[in-house]
């Protein structure tokens, strides 16, 4: 019984902490401005679109992988797809909620866009050192 | 004995918890969130130790067990001080230091007792079922106090993102640990698929970490109300 009870508080909490940690790195990022290059390659300006993750997702695995950022990309990637389900569920009855995940799923590309702007430059980096080697 | 998997994710979570470290220390951040760093280092020791009586005794031998469970409420102890310590940072205002020290001890005698009672009742094995039974217990004080913090942080208009992303990592990490010792509780059957799951789950708070030291400076603000609301 105590058992049952600690997982399934455990689990709502969970899932409540994970939003907000989502979030919190989301936030971060939206505050960074991208580049004009990486502006260019992803076709997003100033707002993205939920739209166009799956495609900032494909450039960013194009790119070679930063240990440390690895699992913020996984978390937001986890937290898109959970907006996609609410998007597609919970959100067709509600309307609010609607343009609430549209507006998070855009912040999820943004990130994104973010992390493949740290990615390119981490890339122009490793080159130059091994240029200078 | 664990597969070439579990090794990899065991030897991967040990060099990312020396990265938090090392991260804390390149962004001069060590003494500030000492204990946060103490655990980091306390869990490498761990790692090594456990490794040892593994290799010397074997996955299933009543040692290895023992060094498991024993070590892992010991972590989980060490980390409700680092959470003690985060709560100091947050309410560092109040000046209530030596009250969170004291309500931290209180909590952590607490929480031993009463898993102590609840198997005094039910078991014959009683120190092997009262340490899988402590760790839920301490793990689910861990998340309770977690969430206690996160509220704390809502209401004293708590602005440095560093320490927002340590709390709310921290409260996954409870979160999923709780429910995980929770699982192994009710159907003991699925103890070795939970065990995996368990090695995933610990390389979520080191990553995390280290991710907040390395890339949210100190000086970095954000109002916490931008993570906290969602439309209804």
């Amino acid at each position: 019984m105590m058992a049952a009870f600690i997982f399934v508080v455990s689990v709502v909490i969970f899932l409540q902490f994970f939003v907000f940690y989502c979030r919190s790195l989301i936030a971060v990022s939206s505050k960074q401005v991208l580049s004009p290059e990486v502006q260019e390659v992803t076709g997003i300006q100033k707002t993205a679109s939920g739209e166009d993750f799956n495609r900032v997702m494909q450039l960013l695995h194009l790119c070679p992988e930063r240990p440390e950022d690895r699992k913020g990309i996984q978390a937001i990637g986890a937290y898109f797809r959970m907006l996609s389900f609410v998007g597609s569920t919970v959100a067709r009855l509600v309307p609010s909620m609607k343009s609430w995940t549209d507006s998070e799923r855009g912040h999820c590309t943004y990130f994104a866009a973010i992390a493949l702007e740290r990615r390119i430059s981490f890339s122009r980096d490793m080159l130059a050192q091994q240029i200078d080697a | 004995m664990p597969g070439l998997t579990q090794y990899v994710i065991w030897s991967l979570c040990t060099v990312l918890e020396m990265g938090v470290v090392v991260c804390a220390l390149k962004k001069n951040a060590f003494r500030k969130y000492l204990l946060l760093n103490i655990y980091m280092l306390a869990s490498v020791a761990v790692t090594v130790a456990r490794f040892n009586v593994l290799t010397s005794y074997g996955f299933t031998s009543p040692q290895y067990i023992y060094v498991y469970y024993y070590s892992d409420a010991l972590l989980t102890i060490l980390l409700y001080f680092a959470l003690g310590s985060l709560y100091a940072h947050v309410l560092s205002e109040l000046k209530a230091e030596r009250y969170l020290r004291f309500a931290t001890l209180l909590l952590l005698a607490g929480t031993a007792l009463f898993s102590y009672a609840v198997v005094e009742q039910s078991s014959t094995r009683l120190i092997s079922r009262f340490v899988v039974e402590l760790s839920q217990n301490l793990y689910f004080v861990g998340l309770v106090l977690t969430y206690i913090l996160w509220g704390a942080i809502l209401k004293m208009r708590e602005t440095r993102i560093r320490i927002i992303q340590i709390v709310l990592s921290l409260g996954v990490y409870f979160s999923l640990f709780a429910a995980d010792y929770a699982l192994r509780n009710l159907y003991p059957s699925t103890r070795s698929v939970l065990s995996s799951v368990q090695q995933v789950i610990g390389c979520f708070l080191p990553l995390a970490w280290a991710y907040a030291f390395w890339f949210s400076p100190e000086e970095a603000r954000m109002a916490p109300t931008r993570v906290a609301t969602v439309p209804r």
